[in-house]
């Protein structure tokens, strides 16, 4: 049968086609409003690396002490320094204390490409340690990581994003050529596959959905270059004059991660974040009692606001504006099967049950659904878009739709007609076909 | 075939109860063709309802082709109108939108027909009711006699073992009204039993017997001169 009531709901959408249009209009224009805002929520708030979050911690220490608490860190004054000192950035790798670290920072190099044809422009630089690749399954199309001793070494070695290899090198596998950034010469040891983690978890202080960096080389050689960090740099006094000075002050610009696989391993390292603020009291540095905190990512990326309040309402206002479009397709529906009253008691007396009436217009419920769902589509496509053009081009990353994204939509377009059509579905099964029989 | 017993049907508000029938009975043998009659408001259409299954009654007893269908639910109560009861109205109660070979085929698809069985079934009452070459023609493109042809044909396609037919003849003009009757009677001649619904004297005496309703009660038993095959016996 439902084949037939499939092609009863189609003859009967065909019947009053302003009517169907404005039902499919209502729950398309309340999907699409919805989604765009959801496709986004939910970029913004997943998790970049399901398989390992729970094993990826942030170290915190609090350098700056109770009086100048958090000043000058995001968010409110009150929440704990999101980066570390250099100091203690390489203090903590020096200790191994996890099963993997980095210390990292974002900066920019010029860059001049060996192609003439191809103009200098500046390139996106990410200072980090081995552990940088592995800890974070960062996936390789050509070559490796550096090695542990080439950052002992501090040597002049780079991985670059498969991007800037298409464009440098044409795609082809660039291992032992060398690029030329900021008039050093860098062996190329690898070429990232793509890869842009959303949000960009592992440096929230710059552009949170921001794009990764062009070239990756080691923290030591980096900080042996003095090259300085291009994103959030937060000072509790001015630092001293010059790199070292930076290097040796109290201000915040590092980003640190440890992989901690196991639970022993988490309580082990917080012991010993603990016992190293503890040390650095005893030492004259602190004259406080350090607060120290390790966050694991997903912890870490609601301690970072990545999602902010605003966007959650926004969901909610998006959502309720759908609610107000099913009530109008509600109403719309209501009117369109209340109208074929006679036909459901000819066809009940001709021997269909209330369960046949109420699939019948269950089915065409559905159908609706589909067809708002496909509606509800293209303008979700056409809000992704328009926000591109007008937001800025961070927020590009969060504006594509994926199989989940479409999957949830159509889900979303049908059980909301169905939904919308349930109670006029109801109704529907409640015709007593006798009265309209008789009002004939 | 259809056998009421002291039937009642009452219509309940909060400060008055109406009765549409009292004390109701009728017995209508298969192969008959029986005209129930009576002023407007007596009760004739809420018998046919009953009759029909489409309605529950208050009280008293009710056997369709023996089966005593108090307390059947929705499921069986549809079940039994399909198989056994076939529907012809005054508005001919076409479905617009369904072409001609489709209406007949509704009560076919609920009876849960094969593609192929439906198509002969259909075919064979199209051709019964002379509209072979209209199957593809939608209700609006016939005139009121082909339409109630149509209801004919859809109600004869499953084969029921009763036809009630509610003032099959109450839209149509003189000579299309006389065509419809004309095919009712025939089909009564091929063993049809028919219960027809009807205030119009000169159609009701062209059914075998009458049963005249007044205030919800059989009232009279009429026994006027008959057309068609006789019947063995009425009664009421």
């Amino acid at each position: 049968m439902f084949g037939y009531y499939l092609g009863l709901a189609v003859r009967s959408l065909r019947r009053n086609v302003v009517l169907t249009m404005l039902m499919i209009g209502a729950i398309g224009v309340g999907i699409g409003a919805s989604m765009t805002t959801l496709t986004i929520f939910r970029a913004m708030s997943g998790d970049p690396l399901p398989d390992k979050s729970a094993q990826l911690f942030v170290p915190q220490i609090d350098n700056w002490g109770p009086k100048r608490h958090g000043a000058g860190t995001t968010g409110s004054g009150l929440k704990l320094q999101d980066q570390l000192t250099y100091i203690d950035a390489i203090r903590l790798m020096d200790a191994h204390a996890a099963k993997r670290q980095s210390a990292m920072y974002g900066s920019g190099l010029p860059l001049v490409p060996a192609n003439p044809k191809l103009a200098p422009f500046t390139a996106r630089i990410r200072a980090a340690y081995t552990d940088f690749f592995p800890m974070f399954e960062v996936p390789f199309l050509y070559g490796a990581p550096w090695s542990a001793a080439d950052d002992t070494a501090h040597a002049a070695v780079v991985v670059l994003s498969r991007k800037l290899n298409d464009k440098l090198f044409a795609g082809a596998n660039s291992v032992g050529q060398s690029v030329n950034l900021d008039g050093h010469v860098y062996r190329v040891v690898g070429v990232l596959q793509d890869w842009e983690p959303v949000p960009k978890f592992y440096d929230l202080t710059d552009e949170k959905f921001g794009k990764g960096a062009d070239v990756y080389m080691p923290f030591t050689h980096a900080i042996e270059q003095q090259l300085r960090g291009s994103g959030s740099f937060n000072c509790k006094d001015p630092p001293e004059s010059g790199f070292e000075g930076v290097l040796r002050s109290e201000c915040i610009w590092i980003q640190f991660w440890v992989e901690l696989p196991t639970p022993a391993a988490v309580a082990d390292y917080r012991l010993f974040l603990r016992n190293y603020a503890a040390e650095q009291r005893r030492s004259g540095r602190f004259d406080w009692s350090a607060e120290t905190a390790l966050r694991d990512l997903p912890e870490w990326l609601r301690f970072s606001e990545v999602v902010s309040d605003e966007v959650r309402i926004l969901v909610l206002v998006s959502f309720s504006f759908l609610f107000v479009c099913l009530l109008n397709a509600m109403g719309l529906m209501l009117a369109k099967i209340m109208a074929r009253a006679r036909e459901i008691g000819v066809r009940r007396a001709l021997g269909a049950n209330r369960s046949a009436i109420f699939m019948q217009c269950l089915i065409e419920s559905s159908v609706i659904g589909l067809l708002g769902a496909a509606l509800g589509l293209a303008l979700t496509a056409l809000g992704l878009l328009g926000l591109r053009a007008l937001l800025s081009k961070s927020i590009v990353a969060l504006t594509a739709l994926n199989t989940l994204d479409v999957t949830l939509v159509l889900a979303l377009g049908v059980a909301s007609a169905v939904l919308a059509g349930l109670y006029p579905t109801w109704r529907a099964g409640q015709v007593q076909p006798a009265w309209q029989l008789k009002a004939q | 075939m259809l056998k009421m017993t002291h039937l009642s049907k009452a219509y309940r508000t909060e400060v008055v109860e109406t009765y549409a029938l009292r004390d109701f009975s009728i017995h209508v043998r298969p192969g008959e063709f029986v005209a129930v009659t009576g002023p407007s408001g007596s009760g004739k259409t809420t018998f046919l309802t009953i009759a029909g299954l489409l309605e529950e009654f208050t009280g008293g007893e009710y056997l369709l082709d023996g089966a005593d269908v108090r307390g059947l639910n929705d499921k069986q109560r549809s079940r039994l109108r399909n198989e056994k009861i076939g529907f012809i109205f005054q508005a001919f109660n076409l479905i617009p939108d369904l072409n001609v070979f489709d209406n007949v085929d509704v009560p076919l698809r609920y009876r849960g027909f094969k593609g192929a069985e439906r198509r002969r079934r259909i075919e064979k009452s199209l051709e019964r009711v002379g509209l072979s070459a209209r199957s593809r023609h939608y209700p609006a493109e016939l005139s009121g006699g082909q339409q109630q042809r149509v209801a004919i044909a859809r109600a004869l396609a499953g084969d029921p073992r009763l036809l009630l037919a509610d003032e099959p003849t109450g839209n149509l003009d003189t000579q299309m009204a006389r065509g419809v009757m004309e095919l009712l009677e025939e089909l009564h001649r091929d063993g049809a039993t028919i219960v027809m619904v009807t205030h119009d004297p000169e159609l009701a005496i062209r059914a075998q017997r009458e049963v005249h309703i007044v205030d919800g009660q059989v009232v009279d038993l009429v026994a006027p001169p008959r057309v068609g095959r006789p019947s063995s016996q009425a009664q009421v």
